[in-house]
């Protein structure tokens, strides 16, 4: 009843312009066409200047209304170094193309005011100007000339990878690389254990759903103190390169408050660097000396007394479209004080010796462990899929990292213990019921990770609530439909 | 008006050597089917293009609304669209009905393809060029006649085929228009990878078969058929728009259908172009050596010359109708013809600016950077010399003109911000943001759709033989200029928070869900909007039917050739000899005579613009 009340009155609102339209065109005929064009020309140019008006003070003011959110300014500074000269040349550029944006349209919109048909008036016969033409030629060549070499001065110092002769690790100097792994619908973030602090190589053909989620090639001993983690933590004032995969579709790996963007792409490890300069607890700092991040957390959570600012974090997201679940790609994203990142750090078990060739007596409470804390979140995503064996016998090429050749004749049971282990293990160990859920659920597992980070300290009450709600419907659907 | 009488003007050629051409009232209309459908007749196809891009239009920004309920009012139910969706909206216990994440995708896919590739390349150039190019170069029809009718049954068949991916039980292709793989290569990626991307190459490409045929046209017709005195320097800026616009088109298209034509065989025939590296659904796949980088190049290889494709005939079309209303010669018309072919050649060159965050190398995208900010020096010579145009004018207010105007501003708020984005840096945070849907809705979308406005109300009458409501225009003009922008305009702010685009919900992100009300707003706007363009639909039908009827030949005192031809105009154009033409098509206010047609000879001494 109400939609139909509604859809009868849309009805009559265009029956009313469509009449209004038709009366003023037999006025037209009435009045006489070249009076009826001189009244629309002045209502019309004049329509214009207000509209110029209007619209010029609505970019100011929105501008001043958003400022706090934009890009450099206020809260939204940037936490990384590159970070800083990219806010820096965004703000030369917005200046600039800020004063042509008011030149132009104050012209625009003022000449079709003050040149607006009148009776009498002739219009000039002014075919070109070549001395004009040139300028504004010229003057926006210099222009570009500047923001080009500004620029570009940024991007490739942004975009620099880490020189060759730098070492990694945590030292002074040294750089950490950690590998990210994007997937449907997630990210594995591996970090280099701290005896070599290399990340071990890795071949998509080792990936067991559920267990070697990377793909970690157990003959490079590289690979022996690689760890999974739940959260992205990183030093402060340390240069990070992150190495990043597509392990099925494009990702793109994208940390807003840092500046990182970069495709993951299947097959072509890229790499990001980049140096945090705020720890979470600074960047949180200076959050709150703004109104906007004063307000409560949670307000559905009277229990909940921790304001905006208090609970903020970090976060990582997924910036390429890579299927249904794109927009569910977070994880936190912690900066710390080197002190506390090597405590941490050397807390991580690696998932070697956990799992793959653990202590015989601990093995089973071991692994319990490392579901949890290394990639418990994503575990249900890989439920239900069989462990395609047959693509293991893939033959002759190099993958990126996998020069060892050991694992390109099909049978991975060769060469020593290690690998043998492999395989026994993902037997043993995966067979269980939890994770064959099927891809609906799988989703929901991407979502009980991020209901773990919660409870690292955020209160995240009411967006696990909204997430539950989408998800309860694709998973509803999937069932039915398909 | 003080001005020249035209008809007076009009000689008579006997010995024209374009009569042998002449198949006026011909065999080729004689019943029906001929005049209607399998018409070889050039202005009868414009009006197929134009009404096939005018279905195509509702249809794509209707899905836009539906999307944009979900992204504006979240938590409302869609249980009342039931009915048209079926099995996308789901219902929960409570009788909430939600739209399913994968068709949201498939939704914001479609709109973007059709919009693109069927509303503003095929409806907005299709029948532009259709209509105009014989008309105004003074020929009787397009150098192919068959070939015309053939370029809009292909587009017609791309069309119905991509119509009929939506109704698929999986759903049509739901990966972005740009149709990246591996998503678009593997079925088990998303459901709308399977049959629907499959319908989706299928029809792309015999869309540019349509473009392909289209554009050879009108590449000959413009270069062989050109009526006496036309040299190409007196050619209207329409019909310099139109040749570009096909050069684009027959360079770039066919590299598009060979990037589809590799992912088919990726998808059908075990090949590996774009795949490599892949354990996707539980299996490593057999599959390696391709690159994904390899289809994003040929993508965008077409991709950015598309997006002038698109915009090219817009600046024709807008340039042509200001001069006319302005009562003024189009200011520079050298430098507007000069800029159009440098924008045109710097399209082919930077490409790459699409792709700065998907892992070519950095160094590669200094000179991408390099050409694509250059393409901002003849951008801003066309703006300027709009403007131009303006000074000193005597400015006719009608919707057509409005429309004009209202491009330059949306062409001059969406290029700045291209200035942004084609600077890799800030490429980096702006990158898949908001700010990039701003950015190229601004600049291409709307500003494309008012150049095609601007088109249809200045052209209608030549059509249909009868006004469009000028009232019902106005209105039109002002809601679509005030929406556009509360629409686009706040996104740049939200793409500036970092807001990545292509997302469902924000919900998952402290940092990007707290634009709810802007979200809102956003979408009520395009509600309005979405109404606003209805009004124009209703206007556009009416007034075939009912508008006022066009008596005289040329009502808006304009230079151009296609005001010379008779009123109901048959095929051929022209009943009896082509009009010969003497002088450049901008002399308005030349000498103090309002306009001088181009069929008006020189007089004794007189310097004509268009001789070089
Ligand atoms: C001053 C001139 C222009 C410059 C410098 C420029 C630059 C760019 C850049 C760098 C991007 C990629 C942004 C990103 O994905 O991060 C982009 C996107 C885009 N531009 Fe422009 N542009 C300009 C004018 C235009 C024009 C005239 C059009 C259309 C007529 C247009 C249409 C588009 C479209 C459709 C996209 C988005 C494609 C997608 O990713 O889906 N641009 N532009
Ligand atoms: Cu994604
Ligand atoms: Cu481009």
């Amino acid at each position: 009843m109400g939609g139909l009340l509604i859809i009868l009155s849309i009805i009559l609102i265009f029956v009313v312009l469509v009449q209004i339209g038709r009366i003023n065109e037999i006025a037209v005929g009435l009045r006489g066409k070249e009076q009826a064009q001189r009244q629309a020309n002045n209502r019309n140019a004049v329509m214009g200047l207000v509209f110029m008006v209007a619209f010029l003070i609505f970019v100011i003011v929105s501008f001043f209304a958003f400022k706090d959110r934009m890009l450099g300014f206020g809260p939204h500074e940037s936490a990384s170094h590159h970070g800083g000269l990219i806010d820096g040349i965004f703000l030369t550029t917005l200046i600039i193309t800020g004063i042509v944006f008011f030149i132009t349209h104050i012209l625009l919109f003022w000449y079709s005011y003050k040149y607006r048909g009148q009776k009498g008036r002739v219009a000039k016969y002014i075919p070109h100007d070549n001395r004009l033409e040139l300028i504004w030629m010229v003057v926006p060549a210099i222009v570009m000339t500047f923001l080009v070499i500004g620029g570009l001065s940024v991007w490739n110092e942004s975009m620099a990878d880490v020189p060759d002769d730098m070492k990694h690790g945590l030292n002074e100097g040294e750089f950490l690389e950690i590998e990210a792994t994007g997937f449907q619908f997630g990210w594995l973030l591996r970090y280099p254990g701290a005896t070599d602090f290399k990340l071990g190589t890795r071949d998509f053909r080792n990936i067991k759903a559920g267990y070697n989620e990377t793909g970690q090639v157990w003959t490079d001993e590289k690979n022996h103190d690689d760890f999974l983690a739940d959260t992205l933590y990183l030093p402060k004032d340390h240069k990070i390169r992150i190495r990043i995969i597509g392990r099925d579709v494009l990702h793109n790996f994208y940390l807003p408050h840092f500046r990182v963007k970069m495709d993951a792409v299947p097959g072509m490890p890229t790499y990001f660097v980049f140096t945090p300069t705020k720890t979470t607890e600074e960047y949180r700092e200076s959050l709150s000396g703004y109104p906007e991040w004063q307000a409560m957390a949670d307000p559905s959570d009277p229990e909940n007394k921790f304001k905006k600012w208090e609970t903020f974090e970090y976060e990582l997201a997924c910036a390429e479209l890579c299927g249904d679940g794109h927009f569910s790609m977070q994880k936190i994203v912690r900066v710390v004080e080197m002190d506390e990142f090597k405590k941490w750090y050397n807390s991580k078990k690696s998932f070697y010796s956990t799992e793959v060739n653990p202590p015989k007596e601990t093995e089973v409470l071991s692994r319990e462990t490392s579901l949890e804390e290394g990639h418990g979140g994503e575990e249900g995503t890989h439920t239900g899929e069989g462990h395609g064996e047959g693509s293991h016998n893939v033959e002759g090429h190099s993958t990126e990292e996998s020069h060892s050749g050991d694992h390109t004749n099909g049978t991975h049971t060769s060469g020593g213990t290690t690998t043998h282990t492999e395989g026994t293990h993902t037997e043993e160990t995966h067979s269980g019921g939890t994770h064959n859920a099927g891809k609906a659920d799988g989703k929901e597992g991407t979502n009980a990770g991020k209901a773990t980070t919660t409870e690292e300290g955020e209160n995240k009450g009411k967006k696990g609530k909204i997430i539950k709600k989408i998800f309860n419907k694709g998973k509803k659907e999937k069932t039915g439909d398909h | 008006m003080a001005n020249v009488d035209i008809h007076a003007h009009e000689e008579v050629h006997a010995h024209d050597h374009h009569e042998d051409h002449d198949h006026h009232g011909d065999k080729y209309q004689s019943n029906f089917i001929t005049t209607y459908i399998f018409s070889q007749d050039h202005k009868m196809i414009a009006k197929q293009f134009l009404i096939t891009g005018i279905f195509w239009a509702f249809i794509g920004a209707a899905m836009s609304i539906v999307f944009r309920l979900q992204l504006g009012f979240p938590e409302e139910s869609m249980a009342w669209l039931k009915p048209i969706l079926g099995k996308w909206i789901v219902l929960n216990d409570a009788g909430m009905g939600t739209l399913d994440p994968e068709f949201y995708y498939a939704l914001v896919t479609m709109h973007g393809t059709i919009l693109v590739f069927f509303v503003l390349t095929a409806g907005l150039s299709g029948t532009f060029s259709n209509l105009l190019i014989p008309l105004q170069i003074g020929a009787r029809d397009m150098a192919s006649p068959f070939l015309n009718m053939l370029s809009y049954w292909f587009f017609f068949l791309a069309g119905a085929i991509m119509f009929s991916s939506l109704f698929l039980s999986t759903g049509p292709f739901a990966g972005g228009w740009t149709a990246y793989p591996p998503l678009s290569a593997l079925p088990q990626a998303m459901s709308g990878s399977g049959a629907g991307m499959t319908l989706f190459g299928v029809s792309l490409i015999f869309f540019v078969v349509s473009v392909l045929l289209g554009g050879m046209n009108y590449i000959t017709t413009v270069l062989n058929l050109r009526t006496k005195g036309m040299t190409m320097w007196r050619m209207p800026l329409t019909i310099w728009a139109f040749l570009v616009t096909a050069i684009l088109g027959l360079l770039s298209f066919p590299v598009l259908v060979s990037g589809i034509l590799l992912l088919i065989f990726d998808r059908s025939m075990g090949t590996s172009f774009y795949l490599s590296e892949i354990f996707i659904q539980g299996s490593a796949l057999d599959r390696v050596g391709g690159s994904p980088i390899l289809f994003q190049h040929l993508f965008w290889f077409l991709g950015h010359p598309e997006v002038y494709i698109i915009i090219v005939p817009a600046f024709g079309l807008v340039s042509e109708v200001m001069s006319v209303h302005a009562r003024k010669p189009i200011f520079g018309y050298k430098a507007m013809v000069y800029s159009i072919l440098a924008i045109a050649f710097l399209s082919f060159i930077v490409w790459a600016h699409h792709m700065f965050m998907a892992g070519v190398n950095p160094f590669i995208s200094n000179i991408f950077v390099l050409f694509t900010l250059i393409i901002a020096v003849p951008s801003a010579v066309k703006v300027f010399n709009w403007i131009g145009t303006l000074y000193g004018a005597n400015i006719r207010f009608n919707t057509a003109m409005l429309f004009s105007i209202g491009f330059v501003s949306m062409f001059i708020s969406g290029g700045l911000t291209g200035i942004f984005l084609g600077n890799s840096a800030i490429d980096i945070p702006l990158h898949d943001t908001y700010f990039v849907v701003a950015h190229f809705h601004i600049v291409m979308g709307i500003a494309a759709f008012f150049g095609m406005f601007c088109g249809i109300y200045h052209w209608f009458p030549l059509m249909f033989a009868r006004y469009m409501n000028e009232t019902l225009g106005k209105i039109h003009f002002w809601g679509t200029l005030i929406g556009a922008y509360a629409i686009f305009w706040p996104m740049h702010y939200i793409g500036m928070a970092g807001v990545p685009r292509r997302y469902y919900t924000f919900a998952n992100f402290e940092a990007f869900n707290t634009f709810a009300p802007i979200n809102m707003f956003i979408s009520t706007a395009a509600i309005i909007v979405f109404g606003l363009q209805i009004l124009f639909i209703i206007n556009f039908f009416y007034s075939i039917f009912k508008g006022k009827v066009r008596t005289e030949k040329n009502p808006y005192g304009a230079n151009t050739l296609e005001w010379t031809a008779p009123v109901h105009a048959g095929h051929g154009n022209w009943p009896g000899a082509i009009p010969h033409v003497h002088r450049w098509a901008y002399d308005y206010g030349k000498d103090g005579i309002e306009f001088i047609p181009q069929t008006v000879p020189l007089k004794e001494g007189e310097k004509d613009m268009g001789a070089h």
